[in-house]
């Protein structure tokens, strides 16, 4: 396919391009001197070369198929389960699949570009731009036509019409938010309530165990919640679940810290919040939300995994870095008759992100 | 027999060959030889940076058919089950139907796994290769008129690949994607005024709810897929009208495009570079683990991993919201959250208007209105490129600041010091780098000036009888003194000045004092290719030059293997 591609033979439509090249513009320094002469690859002048790379393509493709082959048989050879480390740390069957998928798709793309490169024409063609803008005669006609359009229907002279026709498509705007009312309920203040109640037991997250002071050590950071979230009703079935539960659990989990009285700075309000060092606050980040947990044991730090803002639990929750504008909540907790840990009242401020209407 | 149509006369029907048979059925039928007579030996430019875009093309494609195969799995439910598949460790825990489907599609499913891992990382190299595709075009100037839609069309692309991303990410609804969407309810509800009530009618309620997967699962693979597709055909269309630009050089003009025809060369070379970005991803499918949702556990609001970490390409977005100092107004008893609404809200709003509107700010300081198919040479646009260095430069250090935490454990670091840092180097830093690149891209300049007027370093040392030392510069060829001088001069825009012939000076408008200004910054520095007169001067210089030298035979040995020339015969002198 190659020889006919020599040198001698005139680049199509270099001439045009000559054409348009001419005497360089006075201020440019050289001419263009037009586009090289084609050179000849190997594969266009050796019939050698040509067959090692008919030969080379043809490999190409049929390891591809060979590939493909081999992914038919590994989807029934291998079986797949909860194994994900079995050969080299992967599963077997995802890597057998994916590495003869792989190849059997690169060998196919590999082949087809070096068919390109060796064995199809590469002499260089020229094609003429032309102005992107249509013609001045084009859009004259356009224009006219328009106008023509415009003038035939009539809207332009007759005003009420217009704006009639006007204002009744925009109101067709109002439907289309209106419907989307149902989206959601509108927020109330259920943002400003969480399920915590006086009385309540503070119990671990994981277990419901209700939670005793002398059970807490020192430095201790408990994740807990409150016990409704263990509870079930009359019919045995839980009081919150599904939806609910995470819902409620999004404002209401909190984490219980046990520090030396001494360190403690309560603000003069919150004198009686806590029981000997021991004291409760929202686990949810007042920054964006995110549950935080990492407990700096001996500076009473607690620092956000998400954006580390860090929060003073020995005063107040107060942030001491990062981008949380305000104090963690705290959550005031008393003994139960049992002597277990209960809370006091709901949270006294909105728990987790600001937003607009909190005040 | 003549057909009446609506001016030419319609084609008769010869003898057909097999081929021709087909295409007479076809055009008899839609009439399409006349569309595409000419756009099936369409011409491409030739360029390795012509490829990025492709990139993103076929993973798009990659990600549509592997998509297509998650989705016979998939339940965007997030209904609670109790889940009973292969994986040991968590058999019989509380979790949603999409969290259950996404580890059945992994452990149950043959070649699920590979699926959702090629369909990850194919997501991940989508948005990678627009954001270098876009600063290809970017730093070579081909946004330039008749482009600018199509700019602006890639940069909606790249806003809406990046929304799909995370939109698709937060579908298995594990702890770490769950995370994610709490993130994003917490930037809705810093929107002022409506912040609350756009929280609550995403999620159907309060955060988490029940219908954000379904609602997102909708949008990931409908609303955005769909828009995608039509602003792809958009791009890819107009890309065909206007043609591809190509890099100056001999023959390669304004006027014309040089290259290989689509058929056969780039069908083939494209077709086969899209085997080639599909079995690459597939094999990161095989052989690299991506986003392991059954170490994460099932979502619950009141856990989080430490080190959380989004896909890259919301790591800006990430940094932006660490670093932002934690400012809150409470006016009228009323929030407002600076420190979620700037980062979160603002600053990309911002970030994205500023670039759709860069074609248009930047033809509106340089005045330039003509219509440009030859690519430029970084350098010769030293603003812009330093403007994007600029921006790279700001986008490393939020994407570094979204990794705080990970920084400050690798490097043993202070994060709160690191944090402190990025606060004021993402100020100072990019206009640092600014100026570095401006006056390196001048420099360059000068280099490509001299390389023009004086000629290569030939690394041929001269001694002069007063035992000076020169080095020997040898003129260049004329195809790359050609290449180097085939650019447009830069035209400072100036200010109307002088009287009219009534005697009232120019008026000159406070729009038109700003851009004269910004004109002069613009260009008043760049190094202009020099006239014909200076050109032949200085070669006529450097003749005068070699003749000088020409009578010290021999004593620059060895240049005749620069490359330069043919070698064949000939051999090193022998002393």
């Amino acid at each position: 396919m190659s020889h006919e591609n020599d040198s001698s033979m005139p680049v199509p439509g270099n001439d045009e391009a000559a054409a348009h090249r001419g005497t360089p513009a006075p201020a440019d320094p050289i001419a263009d001197p037009g586009l090289a002469p084609h050179e000849p690859r190997p594969t266009d002048v050796d019939k050698h070369a040509e067959r090692r790379a008919e030969r080379q393509v043809a490999t190409l493709f049929m390891l591809s198929a060979l590939c493909t082959v081999l992914f038919v048989v590994s989807y029934f050879a291998f079986d797949i389960g909860e194994s994900t480390d079995t050969f080299l740390g992967f599963s077997t069957s995802n890597l057998t699949l994916g590495l003869s998928l792989g190849f059997a798709l690169l060998l196919l793309g590999i082949g087809a570009i070096q068919l390109a490169r060796k064995l199809m024409s590469d002499v260089e063609i020229i094609e003429m731009r032309h102005p992107v803008a249509s013609s001045e005669q084009d859009r004259r006609d356009a224009l006219a036509a328009l106008t023509q359009g415009a003038d035939d229907s009539g809207i332009g002279r007759r005003p009420l019409i217009r704006n009639s026709l006007i204002g009744a498509v925009a109101l067709l705007g109002l439907p289309a938010v209106v419907a989307l009312r149902d989206l959601g309920p509108l927020p109330g203040d259920s943002l400003e309530r969480t399920v915590w109640k006086k009385g309540m037991r503070i119990v671990n997250d994981v277990s419901g165990e209700p939670l005793k002071p002398d059970e807490i050590e020192i430095g201790q950071l408990i994740n807990a919640e409150p016990a409704v979230f263990f509870a079930t009703n009359k019919e045995g079935d839980p009081v919150y679940e599904g939806v609910e539960l995470q819902q409620e659990k999004a404002k209401a989990a909190v984490i219980v810290v046990r520090m030396q009285p001494k360190d403690i700075t309560p603000l003069p309000s919150r004198d009686n919040w806590g029981v000997e060092g021991i004291l409760c606050y929202s686990k949810i980040c007042t920054h964006v939300g995110c549950p935080i947990s990492l407990w700096e044991q001996q500076s009473h730090h607690l620092l956000c995994p998400c954006h580390q803002s860090t929060f003073d639990l020995a005063d107040n929750g107060k942030v001491i870095f990062g981008p949380a504008a305000r104090s963690l909540p705290q959550l005031p907790i008393g003994l139960d008759d049992q002597g277990y840990l209960v809370a006091m009242s709901d949270f006294t401020e909105p728990v987790g992100p600001s937003f607009w209407e909190r005040g | 027999m003549a057909i009446r149509t609506n001016g030419k006369t319609a084609a008769q029907a010869e003898k057909p060959s097999k081929v021709g048979g087909v295409v007479t059925w076809f055009d008899d039928r839609l009439g399409l030889a006349t569309a595409t007579k000419k756009q099936i030996r369409k011409v491409f430019p030739d360029h390795w940076s012509f490829m990025l875009g492709e990139i993103a093309l076929w993973s798009f494609v990659v990600l549509l058919l592997t998509g297509v195969f998650l989705t016979l799995w998939f339940k965007p439910s997030m209904g609670e089950v109790t889940y009973m598949g292969s994986y040991d460790q968590l058999r019989g825990l509380e979790m949603s139907e999409a969290y259950a489907s996404t580890l059945h599609i992994s452990f149950d499913i043959r070649g699920g796994l590979l699926m959702r891992q090629i369909h990850h990382w194919a997501a991940m190299l989508f948005i990678a290769a627009m954001f270098v595709h876009m600063m290809r075009v970017f730093f070579t100037g081909a946004f330039r008129k008749p482009r600018e839609l199509n700019w602006v069309i890639g940069g909606l692309l790249l806003m809406l690949g990046i929304l799909e991303g995370f939109a698709g990410y937060s579908l298995p609804d594990d702890l770490l994607s769950g995370t994610g969407l709490r993130i994003a309810d917490g930037l809705m509800k810093s929107i002022p005024v409506l912040g609350t009530y756009v929280s609550f009618f995403a999620f159907g309620g309060e955060f988490p709810g029940d219908y954000i997967i379904p609602r997102l699962f909708t949008v990931h693979v409908l609303l955005i897929p769909g828009l995608l597709l039509a602003l792809i055909g958009a791009h890819m269309l107009l890309l065909v009208y206007h043609k591809h630009t190509q890099w100056a050089g001999p023959g390669r003009t304004e006027e014309n495009v040089v290259g290989f025809p689509m058929m056969p060369v780039y069908a083939a070379k494209a077709g086969g570079f899209f085997f080639i970005v599909f079995g690459g991803t597939a094999l990161m499918g095989a052989l690299m683990e991506i986003n392991p949702v059954w170490k994460y556990g099932p979502y619950n609001p009141a856990e989080v991993t430490a080190g959380s970490q989004p896909d890259w390409y919301m790591g800006v977005a990430e940094g932006l919201l660490r670093i932002m100092p934690g400012w809150e107004s409470h006016i009228f008893g009323f929030t407002i959250s600076w420190n979620i609404l700037i980062p979160g809200v603002v600053a990309p709003g911002v970030i994205f208007t500023a670039v759709l509107l860069y074609p248009f700010i930047e033809s509106w300081i340089t005045g330039d209105k003509r219509e440009h198919h030859l690519l430029q040479r970084p350098r010769n646009a030293p603003n812009r490129t330093a403007f994007l260095v600029a921006m790279m430069t700001l986008y490393g250090l939020l994407w570094a600041a979204g990794g705080n935490d990970i920084l400050a454990v690798i490097f043993n670091l202070n994060l709160n010091y690191i944090t402190y840092f990025m606060r004021g180097a993402i100020f100072v830093l990019p206009v640092v780098a600014f100026i570095v690149a401006r006056r390196w891209a001048i420099s360059l300049q000068r280099a490509d000036e001299a390389r023009l007027l004086h000629g290569y370093e030939t690394g041929v040392i001269m001694r002069s009888p007063e035992g000076e030392y020169t080095e020997r510069h040898l003129p260049i060829s004329r195809t790359e003194a050609y290449t180097l001088t085939a650019r447009d001069r830069d035209e400072v825009f100036a200010l109307p000045s002088g009287e009219d012939a009534n005697g009232v000076p120019a008026p000159h408008r406070r729009s038109d004092k700003l851009r004269s200004k910004l004109s002069k910054f613009w260009f008043a520095d760049n190094i202009q290719k020099p006239t014909r007169e200076e050109y032949d001067e200085a070669q006529h210089h450097a003749e005068h030059e070699l003749a000088i030298h020409a009578g010290e035979a021999h004593s620059a040995d060895g240049h005749q293997f620069d490359g330069r020339h043919d070698v064949q015969g000939e051999e090193l002198r022998k002393h």
